[in-house]
């Protein structure tokens, strides 16, 4: 499907394909929306050119899938916006199973922080160089990643520790 | 020697790991610029917990803080005691049958959640919504901005000091609620908007109350502001406190009133407009402070806006249907159900399956809770069930913005600032 890209968007594709030529693998459009997917170890300075040279100053979310392929397993999905040119732009990162690893963009927005730490909690991928690295809905004694998809719906029974009915008493 | 010092001073029984990670991260912050003090000789550092179970919290957030007599020095927040998991029951339950959760994650104005989940699914189906139901959603979303504010307003000044707010606040919330029920069938958890439209049409009985409660509101909004506009304890406790700068705002991932407060007139009712916000006139208001006492004009101001949407939406309310007549979008009438085979199959097909969006689409849609962008990313695999469904959750990115402006603040402005930032932990902790 041919792109339908306006103006703005025009411009950051132009710019990132000129840019970043090896490192920009697919760009395309679904429901109106659109996203670039970059290499892992792209991804920090490819973010800092989209803030400084396109203006994507507010990062509006960061979230994991899990494609359950048996390559490239896990994704993370960038949500940048654009004040200036009132737009959004979806940067997404294809991860391994094994290990998944990527360098935190905090350095870049700070508000990445808890979406990062969210991303790591659900789905086990690792920021680097991320100031706070620990969960953040479960507490640190969990051992899964509820959102994988082979967690399954009801839970892990005695995965997690209940609380005592009764206080603690010395 | 620091650490030897935290370590001796809590001793956690439960999920001790998580509890020990989590001082270590408060004490941690900062340490780059803060010079280590060996010792406390007049004894006024301390850690204080505050929280999950305290009511000054608006539900269960915990806070750590360290104190440095009765300033906090930093603080950590801790999540997730109410997180159930939506977006894991989401991935197994149809579009339609995931409703009922979106009310109870911000249970202060369901009716907008209800109407992000249909805008979301209807962006990536391609369903096309009739326009008295854009118009239906749209009232009932600005009702639900007034409840939410309403309710922000109470526990805001109660926080404050006066109590008698929350009741007086509640009044008008209950009118509220007689509206929902008249209007969607369900006082709290309305439930009412559907993929393709909305569940039922709005009652004569129901637009008397909405015209009645437009009417009176103001009146009520005017002796609010005259109470507190120039209440000298109400601006002391407020003006200056927690402040957020404009240049720090969009870094640090505010959104909502607590951006706008800080200067950016960020909405997405005017960035991308959804339903017919683009045909409706209203302003965008915006404060340059940053502090408690800018949010406060920010919501006030934004309550009057809500009114004056909801009188040109009660102006323009189109005749004509409520929901799509695609069986394979929406729910048919109950009419049709009742006489007609095919309606019966159509309603089954529905509730079994459900909408089916192309395989492999991908679609944000974001709208403007009361809380702020409060967004619903979803891939799809062909099925009946969103194979990834994202909550984007104003109240997390909010209270992230608490461990900033927390630091340096007095530990009895810590509620008045919760209060501002309004958040709701069922929508944070998911």
């Amino acid at each position: 499907m041919a792109l339908q890209l306006n103006e703005s968007l025009q411009k950051v594709v132009d710019g990132l394909s000129e840019k970043f030529t090896d490192s920009l693998l697919d760009v395309y459009q679904s429901s109106g929306d659109t996203f670039v997917r970059v290499a892992a170890e792209a991804n920090v300075k490819i973010c800092r050119y989209l803030k400084n040279d396109h203006r994507f100053i507010y990062l509006s979310d960061v979230f994991g899938t899990d494609r359950f392929t048996s390559e490239d397993r896990f994704e993370v999905v960038y949500n940048l916006v654009s004040l200036r040119d009132q737009q959004r732009l979806f940067v997404k990162v294809w991860l391994p199973e094994e290990n998944p690893e990527i360098e935190s963009v905090t350095s870049i927005w700070e508000s990445a922080n808890w979406f990062e730490r969210q991303t790591y909690d659900m789905f086990g991928v690792r920021f680097t160089n991320h100031p706070d690295m620990r969960r953040i809905y479960m507490p640190e004694d969990f051992e899964y990643f509820p959102l994988r998809k082979e967690f399954p719906l009801l839970g892990i029974p005695g995965s997690i520790e209940l609380p005592s009915s009764t206080p603690d008493t010395e | 020697m620091s650490s030897k010092k935290l370590k001796n001073k809590v001793k956690p029984t439960f999920f001790k790991e998580h509890q020990e990670k989590l001082y270590q991260a408060l004490e941690d912050k900062h340490t780059t610029v803060e010079i280590m003090k060996d010792k406390d000789p007049l004894g006024t550092e301390m850690i204080l917990n505050m929280g999950p179970q305290h009511p000054a919290t608006h539900g269960v957030l915990r806070l750590a803080l360290q104190l440095n007599g009765e300033m906090i020095e930093k603080a950590k927040l801790d999540v997730g005691y109410l997180h159930r998991g939506v977006e894991k029951i989401a991935e197994n339950k149809t579009y339609q049958e995931f409703m009922p959760y979106t009310d109870r994650m911000d249970y202060l104005s369901p009716y907008s959640n209800n109407v992000a989940l249909c805008t979301a699914v209807e962006k990536i189906a391609s369903v096309e919504v009739p326009e008295r139901a854009h118009y239906i959603r749209m009232i009932g979303c600005e009702l639900a901005r007034i409840s939410s504010h309403l309710l922000w307003l109470g526990t805001l000044v109660m926080d404050a000091g006066a109590v008698s707010y929350f009741i007086w606040t509640f009044r008008e919330r209950e009118k509220l609620y007689d509206i929902f029920d008249q209007l969607t069938g369900h006082r709290f958890t309305v439930s009412h908007a559907r993929i393709g439209g909305v569940a039922n049409d709005i009652t004569e009985t129901a637009m008397a109350m909405i015209k009645d409660f437009v009417n009176d509101f103001p009146q009520e909004l005017k002796d609010w502001h005259m109470t507190l506009d120039r209440n000298r304890i109400f601006f002391d406790r407020n003006e200056g406190v927690g402040v957020l700068k404009t240049e720090e705002a969009l870094e640090k991932g505010a959104c909502g009133p607590t951006l706008r407060g800080s200067g950016y007139a960020y909405d997405i009712r005017k960035f991308a407009p959804y339903a017919r916000y683009d045909e409706v006139e209203f302003e965008v208001p915006t404060r340059l402070e940053g502090d408690n006492l800018a949010r406060y004009y920010v919501r006030m101001e934004e309550m009057h806006e809500s009114l004056r949407i909801i009188q040109q939406c009660l102006d323009k309310l189109p005749k004509g249907p409520i929901r799509t007549d695609n069986a394979k979008q929406a729910y048919p009438s109950k009419d049709e159900v009742y006489y007609s085979m095919e309606g019966m199959i159509h309603d089954f097909m529905m509730t079994d399956t459900g909408i089916c969006p192309p395989e492999g689409a991908e679609a944000y849609h974001a709208v403007e809770a009361a809380k702020g962008e409060l967004g619903y990313f979803i891939q799809s695999d062909g099925t009946g069930h969103p194979w990834r469904m994202k909550i984007k959750a104003p109240s997390f990115a909010n209270l992230q913005i608490l461990e900033f402006i927390l630091d340096g603040e007095m530990v009895a402005d810590t509620v008045v600032i919760i209060g501002g930032v309004d958040p709701v932990m069922g929508e944070c902790d998911k």
